[in-house]
């Protein structure tokens, strides 16, 4: 779809995966809760820190597709 | 001094002494010319994704925040995670914009932004700009490395009066300064290694043994007020804390990577697709930081704050002694040493590479460019080494004779600073669209607006915008960094309008900036 695209201008559409770790942890209304908590920890840091890895593997999921 | 814990003391100077070897011994590592700027600066770009890893993360997750970011929890406690999104949403910013100035660099032989800027848009005066700020950021950041060893010299029970008790920290300033001379960033890549294996160790024995002591997460997070334990929901016709903790991490994320200790750390890596590669890997950092957030609700379910052991140390270092007392409760002394060292070393990293990166902008774009234009290798090589003392000397002499606080607010300062680098860095990376005198405006404005901003919220990080009856408290850093690129685009409007466009001014070219 954009591979020719994507090596002219450095662009590439799976970019845009992106986003969906800027608006999970940048809206507190999402997250700003202690219920449920797992083994005693509130939702609060548990989700954030499970973004930690979310964000990561989207990361890396992105490397490998736009990879040649 | 009758206080002094000898058998952390001991552990602690065995892997001091340890790292000092290695940061000698670095020189001949990967060897290259170190009478080259790009070899003594930069390390010959050679580092691939592994040293890279640790590289950077050594000197992006400083030992500084280490102290206090959980001092921050400990303190006014869920607004201190702000951290853990602000490490997560850097990460796309270094995957898409920072491979593209690698490259460019790469072709063009760059070592700073100053360099970057100065070839981008041709313009030496908004290349002097990028350079001071550059530099004027830098030097409590240092400092505020410094705080960090003091803290932990602290609870090694290393205290005392007058030049007694700052000995230990110049001993360790001396050691830094010295292999930095002779070994330039690699001798802070190979101690990265040392330090960051101990920084995981103390982190995962932290967050498993101390809860365990404690009696789990449930009587941990039990014991944090209520308060602190989330964030504040906004009242009506604010954003509130909200907006506060969302801005914070956001803006931080933009500023960070345009420090230039980030930069000096990411051009040293041998290839665009080695930074891309980190920016997946490095969140391991990321989680590591997220886990040590914690350990400022630890130190208060321990109630160290409490215990007249501790009484001396929280009164010196305020809540930054949350993590030295908490660790001194709850481990066996060897073990104490070892995480001291691993702070401590955590401060010599981000240290060494901030006053190489603050030589380099130095050397090249004030040094270069206005002084001696026409420098033998040599000569810029040595330069470089001889302001790289001088920066240390003069973050140590901050530290020793001036107030912790001033460093924090300087830093403070520092952060709504660097941002207005972004248009001409990170927005150069793609684009030549803006003019560079409307750059050079922009980043005035956004700077004067930003630091009066910070002046008039009496220097706290966020500043409440009002608008309509509406008010929204944000990062004064992300408001003004708007701000200027505003200014900016509109400037680059008008000027073009008026027909002072000159377009030959840019010497790189588009390919120069394609991943390969």
């Amino acid at each position: 779809m954009n591979s020719e695209q994507g090596q002219k201008d450095g662009w590439s559409w799976w970019y845009l995966l992106f986003l969906v770790q800027f608006v999970a942890v940048l809206w507190p209304p999402f997250y700003n809760q202690v219920e449920p908590t797992w083994i005693g920890m509130p939702f609060f840091y548990w989700y954030q820190l499970l973004w930690v890895l979310i964000a990561a593997a989207i990361t890396a999921g992105i490397y490998l597709a736009t990879r040649k | 001094m009758h206080d002094v814990n000898w058998v952390a003391l001991v552990i602690f100077v065995l892997l001091f002494a340890f790292i000092t070897w290695l940061g000698f011994a670095a020189a001949r590592w990967r060897k290259g010319d170190l009478d080259l700027l790009h070899e003594w600066g930069l390390a010959g770009r050679r580092f691939g994704t592994v040293v890279t890893w640790f590289l950077v993360g050594g000197d992006l997750y400083t030992a500084y925040t280490f102290i206090a970011v959980p001092a921050l929890a400990f303190g006014a406690g869920a607004v201190a995670f702000f951290a853990v999104p602000y490490t997560i949403v850097v990460y796309p910013l270094l995957f898409l914009a920072f491979p593209r100035l690698w490259q460019v660099c790469h072709k063009h032989g760059y070592i700073t932004t100053g360099d970057f800027v100065r070839g981008r848009f041709g313009n030496r005066w908004l290349a002097l700009a990028i350079t001071v700020t550059g530099i004027v950021a830098t030097m409590p950041y240092i400092a505020l490395q410094l705080v960090g060893i003091q803290v932990v010299l602290g609870g090694l029970g290393l205290s005392g009066t007058g030049w007694a008790a700052d000995l230990p920290l110049i001993i360790a300033f001396l050691i830094l300064a010295a292999f930095t001379y002779s070994s330039g960033l690699r001798a802070p890549a190979s101690i990265a290694i040392v330090k960051d294996i101990l920084i995981y160790i103390t982190a995962f024995v932290a967050v498993i043994v101390i809860p365990i002591e404690l009696g789990g997460f449930g009587k941990i997070f039990a014991a944090v007020p209520p308060a602190k334990l989330l964030l504040a929901p906004p009242g009506p016709n604010t954003t509130g804390s909200y907006g506060a903790y969302a801005t914070l991490a956001l803006g931080s994320a933009f500023a960070l990577l345009l420090y230039p200790h980030s930069m000096t750390a990411i051009l040293s890596a041998n290839s665009g697709r080695a930074v891309r590669r980190n920016a997946a890997l490095l969140p391991g950092y990321s989680f590591m930081l997220g886990l040590l957030a914690l350990v400022g609700f630890f130190a208060i379910a321990a109630g160290v704050k409490g215990l007249p052991e501790f009484a001396a140390g929280f009164k010196q270092f305020g809540n930054n002694y949350a993590v030295p007392a908490l660790f001194l409760h709850s481990f066996p002394s060897w073990f104490v040493g070892l995480a001291f060292a691993a702070i401590a070393i955590g401060a010599l990293v981000p240290a060494a590479i901030m006053s190489i990166a603050a030589a380099n902008l130095y050397t090249r774009n004030i040094h270069r460019e206005f002084i001696n234009r026409n420098p033998t290798d040599k000569q810029e090589a040595q330069m470089a080494k001889w302001v790289s003392l001088i920066v240390k000397l003069g973050a140590l002499i901050f530290i020793l004779f001036i107030p912790t606080q001033y460093a924090i607010y300087l830093q403070l300062l520092g952060g709504i600073w660097i941002i207005q680098t972004l248009p001409s860095v990170m927005i150069g990376a793609y684009t030549r669209w803006f003019n560079d005198w409307a750059l050079l405006v922009g980043w005035a404005v956004g700077t004067f607006a930003g630091t009066w901003m910070a002046i008039a919220a009496d220097l706290k990080p966020t500043y409440p915008v009002h608008i309509g009856g509406f008010t929204f408290p944000g990062y004064t850093a992300l408001y003004t960094v708007i701000l200027n690129v505003v200014v900016a685009m509109v400037l680059t409007v008008v000027f073009k309008a008026l027909g002072a466009q000159r377009p030959a001014a840019d010497e790189t070219a588009a390919a120069d900036y394609i991943v390969a």
